[in-house]
């Protein structure tokens, strides 16, 4: 009996850290997208061109990879390098921020909603499914013109084509699928014996909330977190090729913009116009994907790598 | 069961009602369908105006606009397009049939790959296949169907010719230029490399749900009853842990038809095959109200009516289901 040693057991979050860098992909990916963002966060240093200029005189147009312009030139002669600089800039910047509303919003609506259950869930639920069940473009197409032609929220979200108004729109989107995953992670948090002791002494319903409810689904949010981002990055692509995403106003540039002009360049044989682009949406899908996936193992203890 | 399924078809249709009136508020403001009507035909006389108004149920009240809609489009009464003011049905029925042709093409390819695959990683948990089926998954998952569409044409249309001297799969259409008549040959050439397009998604989302699937009846206990009577151990796999790993897996399913039309109307565009996400394309970016309707109608329809399906076969799977 008196043999038995305490281990000196790790902290929940040592724990986490552990099977967060056992993932080997995600470690991988942590790093490109660090080197990603300082080379986006450092862009007048990193990018060659501006958004807008011409690598040289004409002819400069289609211009294969080559040493004044790495990756080769665009239609007009843009360098492909710094304009993809330029334009994953905006797509990050969509993507966090749509991500950060949209998980927001997706928080308190299913914590709600999971915690007071009855009509409100039910209604709630109903329409998120509805909205979750039909083909995303088509949706997110109708929703953008019809908020677009309302002309008393222009104000609030701003032109149809601008950064902004994309951001509202995803956000719009995104707090759904969000809000079903909290929802079911409050259902099964609403039933344990600490929010039952809560209750016992008189915790709020929002206190309860605040303070148990959302710190112990820290690990699902964070998880839809890195989701959203990555697919408020692919819708922005998605729309922008065609041809409904921010325009290149004031010489911005974005992924989808730069991944829809590859569309006319492919029959042409200008392959670098096609899959550089490509390559780095891809890259940045697939390695913030593979870090959700690492903290959804780090963060669920039960979800062991060989279960 | 038969009380069930009673009840949920009763229940669809309010629902269908509600949400093509949602489709058509939305509709309205978005498109501005009178408005699109004007600046497609421009020299049309306020008489036609109003036979327009009147024949799409575009009143300013929107729910009595959305009753008389709904009267003329149940009444097969359905006004003709905007542009070039042509027949509405045989357009629809053309691209529903060129799509379904892709989508359930596709859908074959892809469930039957996808479960292949999600079997053969969960047999060996942790091991090489596993990691290997895994991270293909992911890939294929993380890949946007345009890029993969892109990269593919950019391979078969220029670099195929040029590196062979012949074309091997073509990358537009459902028939080269100029074919007239049926020619199935062709036709499945052609849908080739769209149907490769859209089964990857369905690969790689399929492999990830059987194998988690799979891997959660593998661990439970009625396996081991089964195991510890002594049935053979291809038996407890096939009649035990496939069976019952395949109940989510049909839910899920159905449930997803949304995502694969979406998937659908991407490919379709980039290879420019005449099906129901090119017809979508075109008339959303017409504004064409006497289009977009019929197509919202069946799409919803069929989104409802896969719900339906995923929820009564889970029920009739799945015998540890009570319907109250």
């Amino acid at each position: 009996m008196t043999d038995e040693i305490l281990l000196p057991t790790a902290s929940p979050r040592k724990m986490a850290y552990d099977r967060f860098v056992s993932h080997r992909a995600a470690v991988v990916s942590v790093f490109v997208l660090a080197i990603l963002v300082l080379f986006v966060a450092l862009s007048p240093l990193t990018a060659r061109y501006g958004v807008n200029e011409s690598v040289q005189a004409p002819p400069n147009s289609f211009l294969p990879p080559r040493a004044n312009a790495w990756l080769g030139t665009d239609d007009i002669g843009r360098d492909l390098y710094s304009r993809l600089i330029y334009g994953v800039r905006v797509s990050l910047v969509i993507g966090l921020f749509s991500a950060i509303i949209s998980v927001t919003i997706g928080c308190l609506v299913g914590a709600v909603a999971g915690f007071r259950g009855g009509r409100f869930d039910d209604i709630i639920m109903r329409v998120t499914d509805l909205f979750l069940a039909f083909p995303f473009l088509v949706t997110l197409l109708v929703m953008r013109n019809m908020l677009g032609a309302i002309g008393w929220l222009r104000p609030v979200i701003g032109e149809l084509s601008s950064v902004r108004f994309i951001i509202v729109l995803f956000a719009i989107f995104g707090w759904m699928g969000v809000a079903r995953i909290v929802r079911g992670q409050v259902l099964a948090l609403k039933e344990r014996e600490f929010i039952e002791a809560a209750r016992a002494v008189g915790a709020t319903r929002w206190y309860i909330v605040r303070k148990h409810l959302l710190p112990n689904s820290v690990g699902p949010i964070m998880v839809a977190l890195t989701f959203s981002v990555v697919s408020a990055i692919i819708g922005e692509s998605t729309l922008a090729f065609f041809g409904y995403g921010p325009q290149a106003g004031a010489g911005a540039t974005s992924l989808g913009i730069l991944v829809g002009q590859a569309k006319g360049a492919v029959n042409t044989g200008f392959w670098w116009l096609a899959v550089f682009p490509c390559l780095v949406l891809v890259t940045i899908a697939l390695a913030i994907n593979f870090i959700g996936d690492a903290l959804r193992d780090a963060t669920d203890p039960r979800m062991q790598k060989d279960s | 069961m038969l009380r069930y399924v009673i009840r949920r078809l009763a229940w669809a249709v309010p629902t269908l009602l509600f949400v093509t009136f949602l489709v058509y508020i939305a509709l309205r403001i978005g498109t501005n369908p009178v408005e699109s009507y004007k600046r497609i035909n421009p020299r049309a006389t306020p008489a036609k105006i109003q036979q327009y108004i009147d024949v799409n149920g575009l009143d300013p009240n929107y729910v009595r606009g959305y009753f008389r809609w709904l009267f003329n489009f149940v009444t097969l009464d359905w006004p003709r397009s905007i542009k070039g003011s042509r027949e509405v049905w045989p357009q629809l029925k053309d691209a529903l049939a060129n799509t379904l042709r892709l989508g359930s093409a596709a859908v074959v390819v892809g469930v039957t790959f996808g479960l292949l695959l999600g079997v053969y990683a969960a047999l060996q948990p942790g091991g090489r296949r596993d990691v290997s089926v895994n991270t293909a998954a992911f890939v294929g998952i993380s890949i946007p169907p345009y890029v993969s569409a892109i990269i593919l044409q950019l391979v078969f249309a220029v670099y195929w010719s040029r590196w062979f001297g012949s074309t091997l799969f073509p990358t537009s259409g459902v028939y080269p230029p100029g074919q007239e008549g049926f020619n199935l040959g062709l036709m499945a050439k052609h849908m080739v490399l769209p149907t490769v397009v859209v089964a990857i998604q369905i690969i790689a989302v399929y492999a990830r749900y059987m194998r988690s699937s799979l891997l959660d009846v593998l661990s439970s206990e009625y396996m081991r009853t089964a195991r510890s009577k002594g049935i053979s151990e291809r038996r407890v796999l096939f009649k035990h842990g496939l069976r019952n790993a395949l109940i989510p897996v049909v839910t899920i399913a159905a449930l997803d038809v949304g995502s694969i039309v979406g998937g659908l109307i991407i490919t379709e565009n980039i290879f420019s095959y005449p099906g129901m996400g090119k017809y979508f394309l075109s008339a959303f970016g017409e504004g064409d109200f006497p289009l977009l309707m019929p197509w919202m109608v069946i799409i919803v329809t069929s989104v409802l009516l896969f719900n339906l399906i995923a929820d009564i076969s889970y029920a009739w799977l799945d015998p540890r289901i009570r319907l109250d």
